[in-house]
């Protein structure tokens, strides 16, 4: 069996970035494997710009971004197979994957760094009642078509779901000639960023429909129309508010899901919330060795902080493969725990309250953290002019005003290292109002 | 002329074919849709049926039980999924167990083995850990299997058409009508005259019927709607569950899937429309709710896809086949509902029976019980999977990621004998497109296949025949060659 230092699962912005921390450490033995027909992943289709601003300070499109790091793995000489899709891995580090050339193989890496990144929700997930005919497409899948092939999938449309995909659709099809009638959202507030808002749906006229949501969907063959309803604070249509919009197309941009049945299968722990796993600060998950980024661990706004999260994970890799790893034993199973390397209290939990809904990291090993702690999180609701607060025990060592925070954008604090010690019981991240 | 014309491609139409291709004669099949297994056949439980439920001594009861026999063998000869993972029947309450009394006795009467009543708490948990905490007592019946309804109704097809039945797809029946010493079918694509006439028509059986004798039926589509969740959650229960049959049918089914997926369902509501395949928010509450009764913690958030069948219900609640007093020659095999699938491989093969009997067709020679299928890649062993790529590489480079599915599997599809030719063709028969994106990645691949395989443009690619193309325009057009 061929055997690597680190393999990292998914050649996308996450991928990349982490292979290319992972080299600038001095490890050569990296392989990136991706099951796409090229290096860069979602962000190929992406070719709107506003990647890069935190960056780069420029603003790039999607393929101009992964372009970047592309260039960076190919001038630091990282190996990479493309076409080549993971099929199991296991929590001693074995990877099996196909490809046309190699057919199926297995090979031992020392770590696997998970960036398989996420899929969108489909129709299915959500149970939306009515006919299956063609015409219905998850956000991304028109992208690919419109973007990537060159096809329209439809001519008058309706959008389910105010996530960033379909925002950038709603103005992506329009672009192309189609008449998109309105978006319509669940929730009283978007799930996407506010700039997506305003570039790709005010600057077009194109209604969203806060608390709507798609009661009927009719046509045998392609879809015919689409009725929406408004729901009430129990999210259930009201009656009388029903609207049928005659369409041909419907997109769904109804959530992102981390895909995270490869991580599954090794028993580690998973974070219900995130649908990722649980990591600790330096991103490792509970097996050693195996660490995650990107969305595959939790859905990122920005792809910025996927470059940054997954370099963080790289370096980490790569301190692990530098120190004396040790691989589990063959017979160990679920629960496993997570390294404590030699001086290093056992991790604590952070807890969350007060509408955080989670914190990645989940765990910190509050002594000694060699760098300070960055801790991204999403809150359940929209919050205005509220305080985003940390506090080691009983002490409020953050307060942060904000003058919103929305679920549809990840935000952030940092835990300066000296403020956390071997002493340290709890570390608690939670939103005060004024 | 022909021998023999079977109106529908559906499993029970299939299954006369495949019945009919032991023996020589000139057959057809004239199906509506672009493909088998468009209607009933494919929006169903899947559930090979003990055979407790039906009343001893109708049809129902006969051609379950024999159906129920031969399924599995069957199934190996063909290729296809068959799990015999058995059936409990739950009652939550010990003082309506006569319930499960009287589906014993009448499993008795009509002859299922290996029944029996649980009562024993620590045994029913035993053999069924996430049955509901309310459940009382169970009917266990050991014979019930799930078996995948495509790949059935796709492979007794695949078998006739290898022996020379003719398949006339997007072939809609418009008038029947007796002629000396057979009858003229009228259809969308002209005039078809044959011997004898099998009417395996679904939910329309009753209109075939009807234009033929004078002894009239009636058909009302019985809706069900279902839900379908990941794979892996079928291992959440190790048995079909069912609860206590009411009037309208055996009532909401929690049951793995041949393939390792959770299927909840079906509802029960008559409606008019014979097309009227869509889901509503009541019926899958209903599903959601109905399921939860009899099995616990069902991981509802994985639920992948949900969809409506509609069962043909005849007024007579019974099948109803054979020939009409008034109308010989016209071979019906009319209100095909649950157990329809278990029932199929028996009717079709009864009526190619007596068919070939009154034509008086030989034997055919050729007639091979066994299929070759097709390669799935999944299924293979570590080895057999390393040598099929080095021989055929198409099948290392994974189109469906969810079922992992190769193109060489999609190719094969493509090309076999009764080739795909729609997304939904495509994943009847691979499965690509079935898993938990619901074609989310692949289906822009699949469709550069079906183009690439079909000769035809990807604009021409439609979701499942018809007007069901999946892209109305084509963008730069200026830059394409």
């Amino acid at each position: 069996m061929k055997t690597y230092d680190i393999v990292i699962v998914g050649g996308g912005p996450a991928g990349l970035a982490a292979a290319v921390a992972a080299k600038e450490q001095g490890i050569d033995k990296i392989l990136i494997l991706e099951r796409d027909a090229e290096l860069g992943g979602i962000l190929n289709q992406c070719i709107h710009n506003g990647f890069g601003l935190h960056t780069f300070q420029e603003e790039l499109t999607g393929p101009e971004y992964a372009g970047r790091f592309i260039d960076q793995v190919k001038e630091l000489g990282i190996p990479y197979l493309l076409h080549t899709m993971v099929l199991h891995i296991d929590h001693r580090k074995r990877v099996t994957y196909v490809n046309q050339q190699d057919g199926m193989c297995q090979i031992q890496a020392k770590s696997l760094i998970l960036a398989m990144g996420c899929r969108e929700r489909s129709r299915g997930a959500l149970n939306i009642p009515g006919y299956r005919p063609a015409g219905i497409f998850s956000a991304g899948t028109a992208q690919r078509l419109v973007n990537m092939e060159g096809y329209l999938p439809g001519k008058k449309v309706v959008i389910l779901g105010s996530g960033d995909i379909g925002l950038i659709m709603a103005r992506r099809m329009t672009l192309e000639g189609a008449q998109v009638e309105a978006v319509a959202e669940l929730m009283p507030y978007s799930g996407g960023l506010k700039r997506n808002i305003v570039q790709c749906l005010d600057d077009f006229q194109i209604p969203l429909l806060l608390s709507h949501t798609v009661v009927r969907i009719e046509g045998k063959e392609r879809l015919r129309s689409v009725t929406l309803a408004q729901v009430g604070q129990d999210r259930k249509p009201i009656p009388g508010t029903e609207r049928t919009y005659e369409c041909d197309t419907l997109l769904l941009s109804v959530g992102l899901v981390p895909e995270n049945e490869l991580s599954r299968e090794t028993g580690m722990k998973m974070n219900p919330v995130t649908a990722g796993p649980v990591v600790d600060e330096k991103l490792s998950t509970d097996i050693r060795g195996i660490f995650a980024c990107g969305n595959v661990l939790h859905v990122h706004d920005l792809v910025d902080y996927v470059s940054e999260e997954a370099g963080a994970a790289g370096k980490n890799a790569a301190e692990y493969v530098k120190r004396d790893h040790d691989q589990p034993e063959e017979g160990k199973t679920a629960p496993y725990e997570f390294e404590q390397e030699p001086g290093e209290s056992a991790p604590i939990e952070i807890v969350v309250r007060g509408g955080v809904r989670y914190t990645v990291p989940a765990l910190i090993h509050a002594r000694p953290p060699k760098e300070d702690v960055t801790i991204r999180f999403r809150v359940g609701n929209v919050y205005r002019n509220c305080y985003v607060a940390v506090y080691v025990d009983e002490e409020r060592i953050l307060r942060r005003k904000k003058q919103i925070m929305a679920p549809g954008e990840m935000e952030t604090v940092v835990v300066k290292k000296e403020l956390l010690t071997g002493q340290t019981q709890t570390v608690t991240v939670c939103i005060e109002e004024a | 002329m022909f021998d023999v014309i079977i109106i529908g491609a559906g499993v029970t139409g299939a299954a006369a074919a495949w019945g009919l291709a032991r023996f020589q004669g000139k057959v057809c099949v004239l199906e509506k849709a672009e493909d088998v297994c468009c209607g009933t056949s494919k929006a169903n439980s899947g559930i090979v049926h003990a055979g407790f439920d039906a009343i001893p001594g109708t049809r129902k009861a006969y051609y379950n039980i024999e159906g129920s026999r031969m399924m599995e063998q069957l199934c190996k000869n063909l290729k296809v999924p068959y799990q015999r993972c058995g059936a409990l029947v739950v009652c939550d309450d010990l003082n309506f167990s006569q319930g499960l009394e009287e589906l014993y006795q009448k499993g008795i009467a009509n002859g299922v083995e290996g029944l029996e009543i649980i009562t024993d708490q620590k045994r029913l948990r035993e053999l069924e850990p996430n049955i509901s905490p309310g459940a009382a007592a169970a009917l266990y019946a050991p014979t019930s299997a799930v078996v995948c309804p495509f790949e059935l109704n796709l492979a007794m097809a695949e078998q006739a058409k290898q022996q020379g039945t003719e398949f006339y797809f997007n072939t809609e029946v418009q008038e029947i009508e007796a002629m000396e010493g057979g009858y003229r079918l009228e259809t969308s694509r002209g005039r078809f005259e044959s011997r004898y006439v099998v009417n395996a028509a679904g939910v329309y059986a009753d209109y075939f019927h009807n234009m033929v004798s004078e002894k009239k039926i009636h058909i009302t589509p019985r809706k069900g709607e279902y839900c379908l969740l990941d794979k892996g959650t079928g291992s959440h229960v190790f048995h079909t569950i069912f609860a206590l049959p009411d009037k309208m049918g055996k009532g909401v089914l929690v049951t793995p899937t041949a393939h390792g997926n959770l299927l909840l369902g079906p509802t029960a509501t008559d409606i008019e429309n014979r097309e009227g395949v869509g889901t509503t928010a009541e019926g899958l509450e209903k599903v959601m709710a109905d399921s939860a009764h009899h099995v616990r913690d069902i991981p509802v958030r994985q639920v992948i896809t949900s969809f409506a069948g509609l069962r043909a219900h005849e007024d007579g609640d019974d099948f109803i086949i054979g020939e009409p007093k008034d109308a010989p020659g016209f071979y019906d095999c009319a209100g095909i509902e649950s157990p329809g699938l278990t029932s199929a491989p028996a009717i079709g093969k009864e009526a190619a029976e007596v068919i070939a009997k009154a034509l008086c067709l030989k034997e055919n020679p050729d007639f091979s019980e066994l299929r070759k299928g097709q390669v799935h890649l999944s299924e293979l062993t570590l080895e057999e999977q390393r040598e099929l790529i080095r021989k055929d590489p198409a099948y290392g480079n994974i189109i469906c990621r969810c079922e992992t599915i190769s193109e060489g599997e999609i190719r094969d599809a493509l090309r076999s004998p009764l080739g795909a030719k729609s997304l939904d063709g495509v994943k009847r028969r691979t499965r690509a497109g079935m898993g938990r994106c619901q074609g989310g990645f692949c289906s822009p691949r699949v469709m550069e296949l079906i183009a690439r395989e079909r000769g035809i443009s990807q604009e021409e690619v439609t979701k499942a025949g018809g007007n069901s193309k999946v892209i109305l325009a084509v963008t730069k057009e200026g830059t394409r060659e």
